[in-house]
């Protein structure tokens, strides 16, 4: 298949006016073409993270002004889980839990990986096209359709899945516990069930175009750190997704055929339930041993795409290539190891939470060389801010505030007074959702012109970016505060406490910059579709890099190179090298006699 | 048609932001430069607004714990909370330097070294001595901090000593019930299967046993009345599985009692379903100050979780299992009152921290503190109000009613062994 497929790639390569004869069907909706179908991933993961943000806005509404009533609630849940404007407690909590599950699967993962992973892997190592350009475009259509149930799960009678985005049994399982457990939950299940197996064979596929698709020349230690990244995020996904897939059948059966996988012992709406012997913590160790390396998987590619581009734009080589891709491995590796952090306080053996912690923490090391190594790469560099380099060191800033508070959760005795309070939110959301999100960013302003063939506008970037990165700080910072306070997650409204009278002003100030930041992503909507259709004509490197996705043509082509495949002589980070003329030299460029290859 | 018209603005808006950099576009490019170059006064800007930023963001980290820091939680309540706090304030420091360090550089770079054409970057790919520098500093400070923290860790996890007060704590949707132990100072075995509305928590007794049990009885007859009824076939076949539900719930209960009753015979006295009535049910929490105090967690619908800001103690409650934690209070209600808080409404807070459904908000209890002889008091009052009042003494199984069990058949048939909650 993959030779086949090579060859056929080649004879396309051979006379790039072959595109013009592709129905829109096959060059458009069932396309096989890596660079498409990455487009394809960016475009859905554009318009699903719109929705989680608008829901964002709505129980921010509702926590800076709990119990008054909004026409923009109202307009979005209509008067059913609105009336008057004010959000139905249910609804909260599905608003929360459906929030969550866009964001980190739809938009950090699907969006994050399944855009660069598809875009760059074949661009950045010299092939024509992914392993199978098959699987590549199942995964996108089964990515589809599971995005499809997920937004149809949301007009369901009682509502969508309503038991926070982990949602942990029993509260999931039984529908009597909460109306979202209904079909709401199924659909949630089916939904995620599509989205693994799109996940899985995406990740296959770059596993297997990484390791066999390299051209001449491209060894191990020459690929760019974003591949190198990719390539730990796909084997973190295929060893830890299957887990959460049977986490999730389990769960199906459990709410549908009498079993008791997850259940024990329930008394609920006045009648004892038959199930006996399960328990509703074997769900914690399977969704979290998915759903700590999630983690990583939405956060390495994210630092992959910064290391690049730092180290394009800071015109200097990355500092301390080998410990950058020795750090990936630990952190790829450690993360398997850690999943019991998050379930410090569920009567686990405490012994065993040690072990824990003693693994989280060690994570932290890998961690801090990463920073220490951006932040050597920026020293004495060249620093020209695109808004690409803006995002990634937004994302460096982002990765330090939300890495420090990582190590006060990590810490269990210290993780009993903050779990499950606006601290984790804080914590999580800084260092997983908005480096993640940088990274995302960085990378979209970066390859737009690969993707495209045209630039997005920079200043509009820059208004998105420093409108984006100050909001990031306003609405995350204050909810270490709120957390500290002892204000619990997931709380409809605050004002049963009045423990919490202190710190709820707080909480109208996040939802200020909140909003703010919301909006500012319509800068960025608006700057990214006016640019792919209007935006100036791209040049074929327009950020002088030296990866090899650069010297391919401006306008897309089947195969990616015209004629023989590009043969690659030294690594990707020779910028400013000394005795070169120009600050950069492409990967392209063989050795200079004598010339040493300083990796 | 409302909704039209946002819908029609918002459109109109993004055109218009477009229609800007279109016009933005042009006019540059009428000047001679192409709009998406870096001009040098670009790369000044974000450089200056790197350095505003650091300048910004570390004011607004100190106007807010300025401004904030009377408004956190107060002094901890309890010697398990004296050290987490002790903890976390030493964590802090650690962080605090590290937070600062990393972020001035960080700033500081991102701003000085502006693009130059006249300029090259300094060609620095690796040194093997600062990066070994900055993998052993790091791993040597979290040494520090996993030590502190496991031995932090294990002190508060430690079992409580055999002569701690011990309480539990039932949590359901939504609301949490108090169970002390009574005269007998221990608690009895529980089964879900047995709550009902007099029995809250499942205490297993012989008397509630047979209580649930005719309960079930009348319910069978019940339905087994209504089928005589006429009704559509899909109606007849719910009642039949309700009574065969019924049914088995009997069988279990039934199964109950007998290893209730074998459990009686071997273990006399000290069997727990013996402990049971004099246990004390009730909505009032309260705790000795200085004595320590091991708290058994159970829910009875779905997860919550047991959080006591206050004592910075949390735990969760979990179906199906019984959870532990403990904790010594060192400051009763009243002191928080008249010394630390000054606010004579303040009140212990027991509030639920696992999503647990629409109340999940408003799921809470207060916790009194007391001085020791005032919680002895307290103790011998509550006692006077058992689970079940004095006259039906524990073991007194003539009461059970045998029709029951003919209802059920043989209970020795069923193998299965019913659970205890513990």
């Amino acid at each position: 298949m993959g030779a086949h497929a090579h060859a056929a790639h080649a004879d396309h390569g051979a006379d790039h006016q072959h595109h013009h004869e592709e129905s829109f069907i096959s060059k458009f909706v069932f396309t096989q073409d890596h660079k498409m179908i990455g487009k394809q991933f960016l475009v859905t993961a554009i318009l699903m993270a719109w929705v989680a943000v608008i829901m964002s806005v709505i129980f921010r509404l509702q926590l800076a002004w709990p119990g008054e009533g909004f026409a923009f609630t109202n307009f979005f849940l209509g008067d059913k889980w609105a009336p008057g404007g004010v959000i139905d407690p249910n609804m909260y909590l599905a608003l929360v839990t459906i929030h969550g599950t866009i964001m980190v699967f739809f938009v950090l993962t699907a969006g994050l990986s399944g855009t660069f992973a598809n875009m760059l892997i074949p661009l950045q190592l010299g092939a024509r096209d992914m392993a199978s350009g098959f699987i590549n475009m199942l995964s996108y259509w089964f990515f589809f359709t599971s995005s499809v149930i997920m937004l149809a799960s949301l007009f369901v009678e009682g509502g969508p899945a309503s038991a926070g985005w982990t949602i942990y049994p029993p509260l999931s399982a039984l529908p009597k516990a909460i109306p979202g457990s209904g079909a709401g939950m199924t659909l949630w299940l089916v939904s995620m069930a599509l989205f693994i197996a799109s996940s899985l064979m995406g990740g296959l596929n770059y596993v297997v175009t990484i390791l066999n698709l390299r051209t001449k020349g491209m060894k191990m230690t020459r690929m760019p750190l974003t591949i190198w990244a990719i390539f730990f995020t796909a084997v973190i996904g295929i060893l830890s997704f299957p887990v959460l897939l049977s986490a999730a059948l389990l769960l199906l059966l459990d709410r549908g055929m009498h079993t008791s996988f997850y259940l024990s012992d329930i008394h609920i709406a006045g009648e004892a339930l038959e199930n006996t012997g399960g328990s509703p913590i074997l769900f914690q160790h399977l969704f979290w041993f998915l759903g700590h390396p999630e983690v990583y998987i939405v956060l390495l590619p994210a630092l992959g795409i910064t290391s690049e581009i730092i180290s394009t734009n800071a015109r200097k080589p990355i500092f301390g290539y080998r410990a950058m891709i020795g750090s990936i491995m630990a952190i790829a590796f450690l993360s398997f190891l850690v999943w019991g952090h998050h379930m410090f306080i569920t009567g686990m053996n405490p012994f065993l939470g040690s072990v824990f912690v003693f693994t989280t923490l060690l994570i932290a090391i890998p961690s801090a060389v990463k920073v220490f190594n951006y932040l050597t790469t920026l020293w004495r560099g060249n620093i020209i801010f695109t808004p690409a380099m803006l995002f990634s060191i937004g994302l460096v800033a982002t990765f330090i505030a939300g890495g420090l508070t990582g190590i006060i959760l990590a810490d269990s005795a210290l993780d009993i007074m903050v779990h499950d309070t606006y601290f984790v939110i804080a914590h999580f959301h800084i260092v997983m959702g908005m480096s993640a999100i940088f990274g995302m960013f960085a990378g979209i302003y970066h390859w737009f012109p690969k993707m495209y063939g045209r630039m997005m506008n920079t200043k509009l970037g820059y208004l998105h970016f420093w409108i984006t990165f100050i909001c990031a700080f306003g609405v995350f910072f204050p909810m270490h505060f709120i957390g500290l306070a002892g204000a619990p997650r997931r709380y409809y409204s605050y004002t049963e406490f009045t423990m919490f009278n202190g710190v709820v002003d707080l909480n109208v100030l996040v939802t200020i910059f909140a909003i703010t930041g919301a909006l500012a992503q319509l800068i960025f909507t608006g700057n990214f579709f006016y640019s792919v259709f209007r935006g100036p004509k791209s040049v074929q490197n327009p950020w002088k890099s030296n990866t090899l996705e650069w010297t391919t043509p401006v306008e897309h082509m089947h195969g990616n190179w015209p004629g023989p495949l590009p043969v690659v002589h030294r690594w990707p980070y020779d910028y400013s090298k000394p005795g070169k003329a120009e600050d950069w030299v492409s990967q392209i460029t063989p050795l200079e006699p004598g010339e040493t290859e300083d990796n | 048609m409302s909704k039209l018209l946002i819908l029609i603005v918002v459109l109109v808006g993004a055109l218009a932001v477009a229609q800007v950099a279109r016009v933005y576009e042009l006019t540059s490019r009428l000047r001679g430069k192409r709009e998406e170059d870096i001009s040098p006064a670009d790369n000044r800007m974000n450089a200056r607004l790197m350095w505003a930023f650091l300048v910004a963001y570390f004011a607004f980290f100190i106007w807010l714990i300025v401004a904030y820091k009377d408004k956190m939680l107060p002094v901890a309540a309890s010697t398990q909370g004296v050290e987490t706090d002790w903890l976390m304030n030493f964590n802090w420091a650690i962080l605090a330097v590290m937070f600062v360090v990393t972020n001035v550089l960080l700033f500081f770079f991102a701003g000085k070294y502006v693009y130059s054409k006249d300029r090259r970057a300094f060609w620095f790919p690796h040194n093997n001595k600062l990066e070994l520098l900055w993998t052993i500093v790091p791993a040597a400070v979290l040494a520090v901090i996993i030590i502190y923290g496991l031995n932090s860790w294990n002190n508060i996890t430690s079992p409580a000593s055999p002569d701690a007060v011990v309480v539990e704590l039932y949590a359901k949707q939504f609301d949490w019930t108090a169970r002390y132990p009574g005269q007998d100072g221990r608690m009895g075995a529980t089964d879900y299967r047995l709550i009902n509305g007099d029995n809250p928590l499942g205490i297993v007794t012989a008397k509630s046993i047979a209580t649930r049990l005719a309960e079930i009885d009348t319910e069978i007859a019940e339905e087994e009345a209504r089928l005589q009824g006429v009704l559509p076939d899909d109606k007849v076949a719910e009642i039949e599985d309700h009574i065969g539900y019924l049914g088995r719930m009997a069988s279990r209960i039934v199964n109950l009692r007998v290893v209730m009753e074998q459990d009686i015979k071997e273990n006399g006295e000290a069997s727990t379903y013996l402990h049971g009535a004099d246990d004390v049910v009730t909505k009032d929490f309260v705790l000795p100050v200085h004595k320590e105090v091991d708290i058994l967690i159970r829910a009875r619908d779905v997860i919550h979780s047991a959080y006591m800001p206050h004592l910075r103690i949390q735990m969760n409650a979990v179906p199906g299992m019984t959870t532990h934690m403990k904790v010594t209070p060192t400051i009763t209600t009243d002191s928080m009152r008249t010394h630390v808080m000054h606010d004579e409404a303040f009140d212990f807070i027991l509030l639920c921290n696992k999503i647990c459904g629409a109340s999940h908000f408003n799921m809470q209890m207060p916790l009194t503190v007391v001085t020791a002889s005032e919680f002895t008091a307290w103790v011998a009052e509550a006692n006077k109000k058992p689970f079940e009042p004095a006259g039906t003494q524990p073991g007194a199984m003539a009461i059970l009613p045998d029709s029951t069990v003919n209802l059920v058949g043989d209970s020795t048939g069923a193998a299965q062994a019913p659970s205890t909650g513990h």
